[in-house]
Formats: C-alpha cells, structure tokens, sequence
C-alpha cells in the first residue's frame, strides 16, 4: 500500500510540474492565478500522501487544512484586488 | 482490521482522482481561453479531491481503529467539505474578476458576443 501511495505522489508531481507551464508562461493574470490554486490543490493532495508514507497523519492532516484554507483566501484577495486595480488585456 | 474490501475501494477512489486531475491538467493546458480554462479546473479539480481524500479517509479509518483515527478521518472529510465550498466560490469570484478586466470570451470565428455597454447598464 506504501508503494501505491508512492506512485500516486508521484503522479501528481509529474502533473504539477505540467501545470507549472499555464502557471509561468499563462497570456492573462487569470491564467497564472488558475495555475497556482491548482497547483495548491494538488499540493494538498500530497501533504496528505507524505504523511501516510512517514506514518505521521495526525500532524499531516492539520498541515492539509490550513494549505487548503490559505489557498483558497490567496486566490479571493487576488481576484478582489484585480477588480479594484484591473488588467491590461491583450487579446 | 484491513480487508480486502478497503483496499479495492481505497485504491479505486485515489486511481479515480488521479485521473481527474488528469483531465484537469489536460483541460487547463489546452483550452484556448481564459473561461473555458477555469471551467475545466473548477470542476475537475474539486471532484478529483473529493475522491482522493474520500479514499484517503477510508484507510485511515480501517488502518488505525481506535477514537483517535476515527478523529483524523473526521479531519480529513472537513478538507473535503470545505473545498467543496471553497472551490466554486473561489472560481465564481475569479471568473467576475475577469470579466469586469474586460477580458472576452473566445468563439470560433473571432466575432465579439459580449457587448461592454451593455453589460455596463445591466450591473
């Protein structure tokens, strides 16, 4: 079972590393924005798959949490603070 | 106290997530468009953690049975529950964010469909 876990870490790894090219090379602001909840989300996914591999879920799970909570903030203030601000769009 | 049973259902839940996040990843790389883009991460993304952290719950709870796994495996339904409320919200004000930037939605043949104007005397 630790090796399926392994492998499935490994996978999201491998998408990470996929997404990080919409995250830094995106056309719009929203792009990168998308990219890096996204990326946020996955990583949440593997604090929680590091701590079965270490046998120490009761401290991984917590760390998912708050990852998750601060992603999701991130993502609101970005957006509200591009509403105020705005972009300059090249279509 | 592992079954058979926990280990097809866990191993069937994370296989299931990890495709899609798959589908996601394929969709935000090759969708030609802002929207269409957060329409495809939006949706994949909040199921495919549903689904993974559903089966990540399911082993914890069958690996270690005692109070304090049945708390983690409560912990660990709370990260689902609330992106599941996170998500959708966080796209909804991601999506008016753009829209109010003036990015416009792509179509086929290039042709606007969106008129500013008027969409400025209906907000």
């Amino acid at each position: 079972m630790q090796n399926f876990f392994l492998g499935v870490a490994l996978a999201l790894c491998f998408f990470i590393l996929l997404c990080l090219y919409r995250a830094v090379w995106g056309p719009t602001v929203f792009d990168r924005v998308i990219g890096a909840g996204f990326v946020g989300t996955k990583t949440a996914i593997l604090l929680l798959l590091i701590g079965f591999l270490y046998r120490r879920i009761d401290m991984f799970v917590d760390l998912a949490l708050v990852y998750s909570i601060l992603n999701f903030i991130s993502t609101l203030i970005v957006s509200r603070y591009f509403i105020k601000k705005g972009v300059h769009v090249h279509p | 106290m592992m079954s058979v049973l926990v280990i097809t259902v866990t191993v069937t839940l994370l296989s299931v997530g990890l495709f899609f996040f798959f589908s996601a990843t394929v969709g935000f790389l090759r969708f030609p468009d802002v929207y269409t883009r957060m329409h495809a991460v939006g949706k994949g993304d909040t199921l495919a953690l549903l689904l993974c952290v559903t089966g990540l719950a399911l082993y914890n709870l069958f690996d270690n049975f005692c109070w304090y796994g049945f708390v983690q495996s409560a912990k660990l339904m709370s990260i689902a529950v609330f992106w599941f409320l996170a998500s959708p919200t966080a796209t909804h004000a991601l999506l008016r964010s753009a829209f109010e930037s003036g990015v416009t939605p792509w179509t086929k043949d290039g042709t606007v469909i969106i008129d500013k104007t008027e969409t400025e005397v209906r907000t």
